[in-house]
């Protein structure tokens, strides 16, 4: 494993830096918040997006993807996530599109995948049940069988970019008791089935989420993304890259409000000084930096670990997350902390950083879940 | 086949016919390798054979040019090198700071008779060197240093006294750092001094530390002789020299406590501290019984492996033409503080097994653990303080204000 980008990683690095940077201040966030946007993004920026290649990254070349990898993509993310852009890719790309990918039918993936890296559709996934925490197990969405198909009966809550999606994944049980691996099946519901109501859900960081019902919705055979019952393995092989992705989005998030944090120490004069000049700060911000360089270092590794398909993949996505999920959170508050009195105020922007850092923490397991997997991976 | 693959096949002949049987397989064990110098002794004599053996093919230093006794390899056939003692599991041939500190200082500031005097006697192994740079009254702020270098003709004539010079006692020769100027800005009026210990004047007695052994000594010059050919780079330029060096030695010291640590895992297996855990605390269906331990090896073992990774991304970045700079500071702060954890989280999972100080009644391997705790708390004071280290980063990574 080399942790070093090529040239052509760089290149792709420096692109989406360049292109957020003018398309995607925070501003744009913060005007769609304001405005109350139900879909809280632009779906023209998405096509645009698309047009750069940035939906296509980690998708097979037969199925209309770049063939490249997680290793690419989180270089992408990485640059959303400093600007808080919030077009659907570390949700719904990330969650929906690979489950596709990993799991679709040929006729699925043909009838999808093309539309959703040109940005003209977006897919959801719908992982989490009211209680469920991180379990993607615990899923008590049942699936009856009725005439050919089935007829879906549950709650998913906080569906990340389900508002607006053309279609959301759902697990639901078709057999086993609630907390087996067998017996999970992934349906592709689309927006208009009957029976299928998707309600918009604020959460603390305005992210696009949705508390999605099944209330007798009918599924064909042909709706099923995997085999029937092999879904828990799925879900499970798709929020591992999802939570990679996430994590890259963290670093970005972190990467800059640590850079504001900075510059504001740089700037910021108190008692006839810079703030930046008390060591007590100092030694903060120095620690900081090495917090978010580990976890660099570790997004870096998972990725590339999930893309060779290394036996220990999911050891380093639980490190990724971990660490990106300790470094954000003491990053945002950190920021906030320096900023002073402003920190606290909705004007100042690092407020957002430190709501997506909370929310971002709180997604696919937070650092002490994390270390639990880690444990029970290394067989301890 | 690649000019590479012949090296390493050439290599692998040579390890064959050179390296002898009774060390393969033993880097780790009490064979941690040969330091040299006229007062080195060979627990087995084949140690010896091993070094003169890699000594005249230019392998103690593989990396230096061939004119000065070095192998004239490049890094990746270096890599190759340390590839195949790994692979064979043999102590390197030699080791000790001529080849980590002072010969690299040769080979960046030394002039071309220094070069061809010193560093053939560093690769042959004959000459084992100690460094001169803290003082009683010079710790963090070592800049304020007080050895008294006074110039007599061709000689300097040196007063004063070093501290935490490590294995002075079985050093041939100091490099350090001596005070040529007292009324200059105290940065500016400091050289780096090469100094045979045979010299008149020099002594040398032991410190004992909390752990109850060391390396470390204090070195006291009393009226020593020494010539200004001696100096390295220019008089009154040494704090250019130290710092280079100084920043070498933390990448050293952080390179030290890389990865896993001193213990190292078994392939595959559990880590050593899982293993310890298991054994000392219990299991439940195969889990550390003890949630909180549990909980407490994998935040060591996760944050030691983005260390691991961290320090790789900066050697795979140098390899690809980006240099490290002062961020090599974080490695010195987060290794060492690591390294602290992992022996403070080791004696807590050994519980009363860590009181042992020696005699009957303990286990060797709990014994040394509990010294190497106490040994570890001195890993985030000696070469430049966390404290230090944080400043650097502030100010020279992060671009703090003064």
């Amino acid at each position: 494993m080399q942790l070093v980008l090529t040239e052509d990683q760089e290149l792709i690095a420096a692109t989406a830096r360049d292109f957020l940077a003018a398309n995607s201040p925070v501003a744009r966030f913060r005007a769609l918040r304001d405005a109350g946007d139900p879909l809280g993004y632009s779906p023209a920026l998405l096509r645009e997006m698309a047009g750069l290649g940035w939906l296509g990254i980690p998708f097979d070349e037969k199925d209309g993807g770049a063939g490249l990898g997680l290793a690419e993509l989180v270089l992408v993310v990485e640059a959303l996530g400093r600007k808080l852009a919030p077009e659907p890719i570390a949700g719904a790309l990330s969650m929906g599109g690979i489950a596709l990918a990993l799991g679709g039918s040929a006729p699925l993936k043909a009838a999808w995948l093309p539309a959703i890296l040109e940005g003209e559709k977006v897919v959801a996934l719908a992982h989490q049940e009211p209680g469920s925490r991180y379990d993607l197990l615990r899923i008590e969405t049942r699936a009856e069988a009725k005439g050919q198909g089935h007829s879906l009966s549950g709650t998913k809550v906080q569906v990340l970019d389900a508002v607006g999606a053309d279609a959301v994944i759902v697990p639901a049980r078709t057999s086993g008791a609630v907390g087996d691996r067998d017996g999970i099946t992934l349906f592709l519901v689309e927006k208009n089935a009957p029976g299928l109501t998707v309600e918009r859900q604020l959460r603390v960081d305005h992210r696009n989420a949705a508390l999605v019902r099944l209330d007798g919705v009918v599924c064909a055979p042909a709706s099923i993304v995997g085999g029937i019952g092999e879904g828990g393995r799925l879900v499970e092989a798709v929020i591992d890259r999802a939570t990679v992705v996430l994590a890259a989005e963290m670093l970005g998030g972190m990467s800059e409000v640590f850079d504001l944090t900075l510059e504001y120490l740089k700037t910021r004069e108190q008692f006839g000084v810079p703030i930046g000049s008390f060591q007590a700060l100092q030694h903060r911000a120095a620690r900081l930096y090495m917090a978010i360089e580990l976890a660099r270092s570790s997004v870096m590794a998972a990725a590339r670990s999930v893309d060779a398909g290394e036996a220990e993949a999911a050891k380093l996505v639980s490190l990724a997350k971990a660490r990106a999920s300790d470094a954000y959170v003491q990053a945002a508050n950190e920021a906030v902390q320096i900023y002073g009195g402003v920190g606290m105020t909705d004007e100042y922007d690092v407020g957002f950083y430190m709501k997506r850092a909370r929310a971002s923490e709180l997604t696919f397991g937070d650092a002490a879940y994390h270390r639990q997997r880690w444990a029970r991976l290394a067989g301890y | 086949m690649s000019d590479l693959e012949t090296f390493r096949r050439e290599m692998r002949a040579w390890f064959e016919a050179n390296a002898p049987k009774s060390l393969v397989g033993q880097a780790g064990s009490e064979l941690e390798g040969t330091w040299g110098g006229r007062k080195a002794t060979y627990p087995n004599p084949d140690l010896k054979l091993w070094l003169d053996r890699a000594a005249a093919r230019g392998l103690t230093a593989p990396t230096w040019p061939k004119e000065y006794g070095g192998g004239g390899l490049d890094p990746a056939e270096a890599k190759v090198f340390s590839q195949l003692l790994r692979e064979l599991k043999l102590p390197p041939p030699l080791i000790g700071f001529g080849l980590t500190m002072i010969g690299p200082t040769l080979l960046r500031f030394g002039n071309e008779e220094q070069k061809k005097l010193h560093l053939p006697r560093i690769c042959r192994g004959e000459i084992r060197w100690c460094q001169g740079y803290s003082e009683p009254g010079a710790g963090s702020d070592l800049a304020s240093l007080q050895t008294k270098a006074v110039r007599e003709g061709d000689h300097f004539v040196l007063n004063g006294t070093k501290v935490w010079t490590s294995y002075a006692d079985q050093a041939d020769w100091i490099f350090a750092l001596v005070r040529t100027n007292p009324t200059a800005k105290k940065q500016e009026g400091i050289t780096f001094l090469l100094i045979d210990m045979d010299t008149p004047g020099v002594s040398v007695s032991p410190i004992l530390l909390i752990s109850g052994k060391s390396p470390f000594c204090e070195t006291h010059f009393q009226d020593v002789r020494v010539p200004v050919s001696n100096v390295i780079h220019k008089i009154d330029a040494g704090w250019t020299v130290a710092k280079a060096l100084l920043g070498h030695e933390r990448t050293m010291i952080a390179d030290a406590f890389g990865a896993a640590g001193p213990k190292p895992d078994k392939k595959g297996g559990r880590s050593y501290l899982a293993e310890l855990a298991a054994t000392k605390i219990g299991e439940t269906n195969g889990r550390i019984s003890d949630p909180v331990f549990r909980d407490e090896v994998a935040a060591f073992e996760m944050e030691s492996r983005a260390f691991a990774y961290t320090v790789q991304r900066t050697k795979d970045a140098a390899r690809a033409g980006h240099q490290p700079g002062s961020e090599s500071s974080m490695f010195k702060v987060y290794g060492t503080e690591l390294n602290q954890r992992r022996y403070e989280l080791i004696v807590r999972l050994l519980g009363p097994d860590a009181l042992g100080w020696e005699g009957p009644g303990f286990e060797e391997d709990d014994l040394e653990s509990t010294r190497e705790w106490l040994r570890s708390r001195g890993n985030t004071i000696e070469g430049g303080t966390s404290e230090v280290q944080l400043n650097i980063l502030a100010k020279h990574v992060l671009g703090l204000p003064a």
